[in-house]
């Protein structure tokens, strides 16, 4: 294995658990945020504070690992990235500062004004659709190097379909992870009313989250046909995920092994996540960019993967710790303590 | 919009991000170190109030986090958008200590989130303040990294340039440059020198409007004494920043100084105001300090500006800042100082209104000292990004919708700042330590 794939599988497994913990953190205010506008609080809230409020902070370290880490081991990224992402990443920015200002003002704060839960609900549907834009520009056509710099296309950015299909997909994968996780949470706290509600949105935001993801692939057919080849080529891996998904909608419906459900899902992102990055390989930008022509120096390199090992050592006790104490504790979970 | 105008603006955000962000950073990074004494204190002598006062300030400490996080985050991307160059020169040299610092926010992030749903969870409160080191460690730690990127732009090494290429990178080298001690320990004393003046501040103002509580004159006691060692520290740590700028950024040091001629046995100018480009008039001049504080020799020569060539010599108003800093830390260091020696000796003016005021003053003061020094280290830095290497001019985006992205965040900002100020307030009035030692007396 080469320091490059090293590199970019450890920034692509962190991206990975941003998208789980940072969906399920998402979804929930926007979830919180419907329940009070249609004065269903007393139903949910509880059950998502309790969750979200221990948590937040590492949900947002996750982001800043991906994006620290991708200038360190790919140090070309800084320069098209940077230069072309500057108006979209700062919209991300000011939306994810509306998060952390709600836990600042109205959670540690106390300001209670529904104004902030409504604007904290859909930020959270904002920073995905805002943040999976990347990930358009990464298939090409978009970002041209002209001699006097970097340049976005705005126009065909936002006139493109796939530019929305991937807005959709991130967006119905946010609720469906979130409803199903919550759907978790509330069953081990033992409150049936909030599950039953959280088990109808998991549900109801599957079916769209799996026609939108499987659109994509389809639109990947006219826009970019070489990684289209390479994502059918890797049809395997889709089936396996296709198979998870139906087991988690299985779980859920029949009202079974809802935690089994969960890592199903898990399960399920994780192989399509890893299958599109395989397929999307050697590309970060297509066509300007390949993990091995901006690859940071050797000496960088390694320097960076015996620091994400020790680092890592360090989390992983942490993290089960943190788990440990707020989402496998039956007392803290169902309120006790 | 020019080029000249991308850097223009890339450099106004930078410092606006900063200056906004550097606020949260400072007490971010020194408040944890003050919970941790406080409970501390609280557990050994079997005192309410300084557990309490871990509680309180901790309820303060979350909101400005959590505002920091964001801060934080926005300058980290921000690093990228508007200085892509410079990213794409430091991702190959310097990344290792970014990369350190965000497992460091990690651990501190974790351990937070733990310390502060658990305050009562716990049946040996030793356990639960055991919690707190990861927190102050990995607040420390993340301006120790930090700090180094800053010290590397000012005296990058550890790489070759050949024909354009980078050869020979070693991170650790990178790391352990010549402006890293001074730099990562004046910037952590400051941080706890800082954080202590506005606990202290909180304290003053407390007992100057009506409160005459145990509780509010232990906190103002206790914080005076840690301001106090840590003012010591910082001017010590200043005294070395000196000697290190001479040696390694002597055109940073003459500027600082307004020292123009290459001179032995230079005096030191304080104050004073700059004429006609070099004329300085109503500086007190003191003889031999600028040879002592350069090489600790009164006749020891210290390179001036004509030594360096017009382009390469920072903007000459950085010495004002230079003043502020250094009169603000000085005159805190003898505030603390009085008080300290008061409370010992029993004198009563210590407990005067007016003296009160002064140390309610001291809080605001040290951070607009932070402030100037932050301002002078990064101005006296051009013009250069990588101090003879890459100038900022080079370095910045060419992206030409900066200036937009610059209204947006002075938005956010304002935003935030208004925000984070009247929840602070709030919080402490409507729940004001006397009814928080009574809800806690009739709990038992």
């Amino acid at each position: 294995m080469t320091y490059e794939i090293i590199g970019i599988a450890v920034l692509w497994l962190f991206l990975f658990g941003y998208v789980i913990v940072a969906s399920i953190d998402f979804g929930a205010g926007f979830f919180n945020a419907y329940s009070v506008w249609t004065n269903k609080q007393h139903i949910l809230s509880r059950i998502i504070q309790r969750y979200l409020s221990p948590v937040w902070e590492v949900t947002n370290v996750f982001l800043v690992f991906f994006f620290v880490g991708i200038v360190g081991f790919f140090p070309k990224t800084a320069y098209y990235y940077g230069t072309a992402l500057l108006v979209p990443a700062s919209i991300a920015i000011v939306l994810l500062a509306i998060r952390g200002s709600y836990y600042a003002f109205t959670t540690y704060g106390s300001l209670r004004h529904n104004g902030w839960t409504y604007l904290y609900g859909l930020s959270g549907l904002f920073i995905p659709a805002s943040l999976s834009i990347v990930l358009t520009i990464s298939e090409g056509g978009f970002v041209n190097e002209l001699p006097s710099g970097i340049s976005l296309d705005y126009w065909k950015l936002f006139t493109s379909p796939l530019t929305w299909s991937i807005v959709v997909l991130s967006l119905t994968s946010v609720l469906y992870i979130s409803a199903v996780f919550l759907t978790w949470y509330a069953n081990k706290a033992g409150d049936h009313l909030a599950t039953n509600l959280l088990r109808k949105y998991a549900l109801i935001w599957s079916v769209p989250a799996i026609i939108t993801a499987t659109g994509i692939i389809v639109e990947m057919r006219t826009h970019n046909p070489i990684h289209f080849q390479r994502l059918v080529d890797l049809w395997p891996l889709f089936g396996i995920s296709f198979l998870l998904f139906i087991s988690t909608v299985y779980l859920v419906a029949k009202r079974m092994r809802y935690g089994l459900a969960f890592i199903m899902l898990v399960g399920q992102f994780f192989v399509a996540f890893f299958a599109y990055g395989i397929s999307h390989y050697p590309y970060l930008l297509y066509p300007y960019l390949t993990i091995y022509d901006s690859f940071t120096s050797e000496g960088m390199a390694v320097a960076l993967i015996v620091a994400f090992i020790a680092g890592f050592c360090l989390l992983v006790p942490s993290l089960y710790l943190l788990l440990r104490l707020f989402l496998f504790n039956k007392d803290y979970v169902q309120g006790n303590r | 919009m020019g080029n000249e105008q991308s850097v223009f603006f890339s450099r106004v955000l930078t410092e606006l991000t900063l200056s906004f962000h550097i606020i949260y950073a400072t007490i971010g990074v020194g408040i944890p170190l003050m919970i941790f004494i406080a409970q501390w204190i609280g557990i050994k002598k079997q005192d309410e109030h300084y557990i309490l006062l871990a509680r309180r300030w901790t309820r303060g400490f979350v909101i400005t986090v959590a505002v920091g996080v964001v801060t934080g985050t926005a300058i980290g991307l921000q690093l990228s958008l508007l200085w892509p160059n410079f990213m794409e020169l430091a991702g190959n040299v310097i990344a290792l200590p970014l990369f350190m610092e965000t497992f460091a926010f990690f651990f501190e992030a974790i351990f937070l989130g733990i310390y502060l749903y658990t305050w009562d969870r716990f049946e040996n409160q030793k356990k639960h303040l055991l919690l707190l080191v990861p927190v102050a460690i990995g607040a420390s730690f993340s301006a120790v990294f930090i700090t180094i990127v800053n010290a590397f732009m000012n005296t990058p090494q550890g790489f070759e340039f050949a024909g354009g290429e980078l050869i020979n990178v070693q991170p650790i080298v990178a790391m352990l440059n010549p402006a890293m001690p001074t730099k990562v320990a004046h910037v952590l004393a400051t941080a706890y020198m800082t954080s202590a003046f506005i606990l202290a501040s909180i304290g003053a103002f407390r007992l100057l409007k009506g409160s005459d509580h145990q509780y509010h004159k232990k906190a103002l006691f206790l914080t005076m004494k840690i301001a106090l060692v840590f003012s010591i520290a910082a001017a010590v740590i200043g005294d070395f920043s000196g000697k290190y700028l001479a040696e390694y950024q002597p055109e940073k040091l003459a500027a600082y100084e307004w020292h123009f001629e290459t001179e032995e046995g230079a005096s030191l100018l304080l104050y004073g105001v700059l004429e006609d480009g070099n004329e300085v008039k109503y500086a007190i001049e003191i003889p031999y300090g600028l040879s002592i504080l350069a090489h600790g020799n009164p006749n020891a020569e210290v390179i001036g500006l004509d030594q360096f060539p017009e382009d390469e010599i920072p903007p000459l108003y950085i010495h004002y800042l230079f003043d502020l800093m250094v009169t603000i830390g000085m005159g805190l260091a003898v505030l603390a100082l009085i008080y300290v020696v008061g409370v010992w000796t029993k004198r009563q003016f210590i407990h005067s209104r007016g003296f009160r005021w002064l140390i309610v003053a001291s809080g605001p003061l040290a951070m607009l000292a932070i402030e100037a020094g932050w301002w002078l280290t990064e101005v006296g830095r051009q013009p250069w990004v990588l101090r003879g290497l890459l100038r900022t001019s080079e370095a910045a985006t060419t992206n030409d919708q900066v200036d937009t992205m610059l209204v947006l965040f002075a938005g956010l900002y304002l935003v935030l700042g208004i925000g984070s100020v009247i929840v602070l307030k709030r919080m402490f009035r409507n729940n004001p330590v006397e009814q928080e030692l009574q809800d806690r007396q009739e709990k038992r």
